[in-house]
């Protein structure tokens, strides 16, 4: 077990550098001097875009913090490589660097302030996509080829063939205008995030159409899932055994064939947390929702790539961390993957 | 199923016993693996609605220059004389899906969005297929360290969140079409990598492989004559399935303002535009909606009809 944990930190350790070398590659390849990008129409003197250099990691310090100079009297660069040394440095201790347009805010600190919404967010998506997900496809498999059964299938066909923010336009129109429209105003839900103290709604109303938007493509794929898994275990030798054991159907499915279906349901649901991080960025922009989603779509449309990088940057490692958990955690619950000596998954 | 079965069956028991009939003077038709598998996705009612449905829509994408302009007006016009007057019409007889705020039909709009939609879906696909196929080769034809270098790239590009990743490499190319192609296509080869490895990793070891290597055969040529004719089911599968991913993300990303830039339209930023007049307007943002909720089901069942009709086994989802 130790042995197996092991093995996947070290996998994760080149995933990691890789992924943080291409955001790198990235953030550098920009066109454009971000310091240039910074001033915009204002002009910086000398003095200003310098000192705004070092903050920015630019050029070369010593020891002391004094700019080194080459021959010719001009700023040493920082060669890309230092500033790669540096960043992993700075990701490591929590440091993304600093926004360029929200000036001299650090990175950290505006997403820390936005992460709690959606990580909220995704929290409540999560219970939704794992009760609907679970129960629809449960309903599915066991009452295979019914009227519920074909109805699942139809609407996850439809859920994964449509964009999630078109969906969440949907809701808007259905609960915010349609349904206020025909209950002169009597019952309806909000359909943007409002959290100041004088919001029109309690709190938590707001996540309502965020929520289901944001769960629905993933509760599409785990009612699939879960459909297929318990069908495939159902089919199995030991369930066969159960039922001519004398058990009741009922019983058999709750007390053996449901654990063993959940388990690849489960690191899906695991694993989709991320994606749900990802995801928000467009749930957040049609709701309005205070997030991270919403920030990176703000920093992309300003061009205020350390913002934006260090946003993705929190979201893949977090993923691959989150994954990271899931698979060890899986290798708990199912042993057949321990002690699989090839190591590979598939 | 075993009613399919059965007629299988029935026809294989027919074919056996043909020379006996009058007809057999004539060759039997060859049964090839894709004659085969029309057969079985003719049979199938979702899957020939979508591939008529998908035909329908690259006709009209293809030869909108001759007709739409001519019928619905300039899809990209923005004529101050006229705008006021036909400014966000309801849908009726003259512009079926309304018209939008400057006045220009919204089913015009759509029918052009459509060439955009399929553009992406199917160049970008092509793209991340071609890097696919050579990465998935590389890693299971010569197999160490090169096999190790391709999956570890996998596991990176797997690592981000898809649709993230795509926008933040739009971020830095910048928005336009072009770079929607690159930024899908370049990151969607993971999927399809692994699909012909372990296609190939399946035959490698297999006699009719050893024997042509024996004969001589390059390794260039067993993997384009043995190896790629075995795998290439699952990979037609994949690649179909996955030409409705690249059309959702194309529209994400015009949604978000970093796909297509206005005035050409495609179906997301069609439904970006419509966003504003939901409540008054509604139609704006649903019936470019209905044109990708459409495309894209069409896509997958296409995609789950071929693979039922290939018998390529998948994992679930």
């Amino acid at each position: 077990m130790g042995k197996y944990i092991l093995k996947r930190v070290i996998q994760f350790i080149p995933v990691f550098l890789g992924v943080t070398l291409i955001l790198f590659a990235l953030e550098n390849i920009v066109p454009g001097d971000p310091i240039k990008l910074m001033a915009g129409e204002k002009k910086l003197d000398a003095q200003t875009e310098l000192n705004l250099r070092v903050t920015y990691h630019l050029v070369e310090t010593d020891d002391a913090g004094n700019v080194v100079y080459d021959e010719s009297g001009n700023p040493v660069e920082t060669p890309l490589w230092k500033r790669y040394v540096m960043y992993v440095g700075g990701l490591v201790q929590g440091d993304l660097g600093t926004s360029y347009q929200r000036k001299g805010q650090a990175v950290s600190d505006i997403l820390l302030s936005k992460y709690p919404y959606t990580i909220k967010l995704a929290v409540v998506a999560i219970i939704l996509e794992t009760i609907v997900g679970i129960g629809a496809g449960m309903i599915s498999a066991i009452k295979r080829y019914s009227f519920w059964d074909v109805l699942v299938t139809l609407v996850t066909s439809i859920l994964v063939a449509m964009p999630a923010f078109w969906l969440g336009m949907l809701l808007q129109l259905f609960f915010g205008v349609v349904l206020k429209n025909a209950t002169g105003g009597g019952f309806y839900l909000p359909v943007s995030a409002d959290f100041s103290p004088y919001a029109e709604f309690q709190g938590w109303v707001y996540y309502i159409l965020p929520a289901v938007t944001l769960a629905a493509v993933s509760t599409a794929y785990t009612a699939r899932i879960m459909r297929s898994q318990l069908l495939e275990v159902m089919n199995q030798d030991y369930i066969r055994t159960a039922r001519a054991k004398g058990l009741s159907r009922r019983s058999v499915i709750w007390h053996h064939a449901l654990k063993n279906a959940l388990i690849p349901v489960v690191t899906y649901i695991g694993n989709d947390f991320g994606a749900m991080m990802a995801g928000a960025i467009l749930t957040e922009t049609v709701f309005n929702w205070p997030g991270v989603g919403n920030e990176t779509y703000r920093a992309i449309s300003q061009r205020d790539w350390p913002i934006v990088l260090g946003s993705v940057t929190v979201i893949v490692v977090l993923v691959m961390v989150i994954n990271l958990i899931v698979d060890v955690s899986y290798a708990f619950l199912d042993p057949r993957i321990r002690f699989d000596n090839s190591g590979k998954e598939n | 199923m075993s009613e399919e079965t059965k007629n299988d069956l029935e026809q294989a028991n027919d074919e056996l016993t043909a020379p006996a009939s009058p007809k057999a003077t004539k060759p039997a038709e060859a049964r090839t693996l894709w004659r085969d598998a029309w057969k079985r996705l003719k049979k199938n009612k979702l899957a020939m609605v979508a591939i008529v449905w998908i035909i329908f829509i690259v006709l009209v994408a293809l030869t909108a220059d001759l007709w739409a302009p001519q019928w619905l007006g300039d899809p990209t016009a923005a004529d101050s004389t006229t705008m006021t007057a036909n400014s966000r019409l309801a849908p009726s007889l003259e512009h079926p899906f309304g018209t939008d705020t400057l006045g220009r039909d919204v089913l015009c709009r759509v029918i052009y969005g459509a060439r955009v939609s399929l553009a992406v879906g199917l160049l970008a696909t092509a793209i991340s297929t071609a890097i696919g196929l050579v990465m998935g080769a590389v890693a299971a034809y010569y197999g160490g360290i090169w096999d190790t270098i391709v999956m570890r790239l996998a596991d990176i590009f797997m690592a981000f969140p898809y649709t993230l990743f795509v926008i933040a490499m739009i971020a830095v190319l910048g928005n336009g079409i072009q770079n929607v192609f690159i930024a899908i296509g370049l990151l969607g080869w993971p999927s399809i990598a692994r699909v012909f490895r372990s296609a190939i990793l399946s035959v490698k070891e297999s006699d009719y492989v050893d024997a042509a290597r024996a004969m001589g055969a390059s390794d260039l040529r067993i993997i384009a004559r043995h190896i790629f004719p075995n795998s290439v089911a699952s990979i037609v599968v994949y690649a179909t399935m996955s030409i409705g991913g690249a059309i959702l993300t194309e529209s994400s990303l015009s949604f978000l303002g970093m796909g297509v830039v206005p005035p050409d339209p495609s179906w997301g930023n069609l439904i970006s535009d419509g966003q504003t007049y939901l409540a008054t307007q509604p139609w704006l943002m649903i019936m470019p909606g209905l044109a990708i909720l459409s495309t894209v089901l069409a896509f997958t069942l296409l995609g789950d009809g071929l693979r039922d009709a290939l018998d390529v086994k998948m994992k679930d989802a």
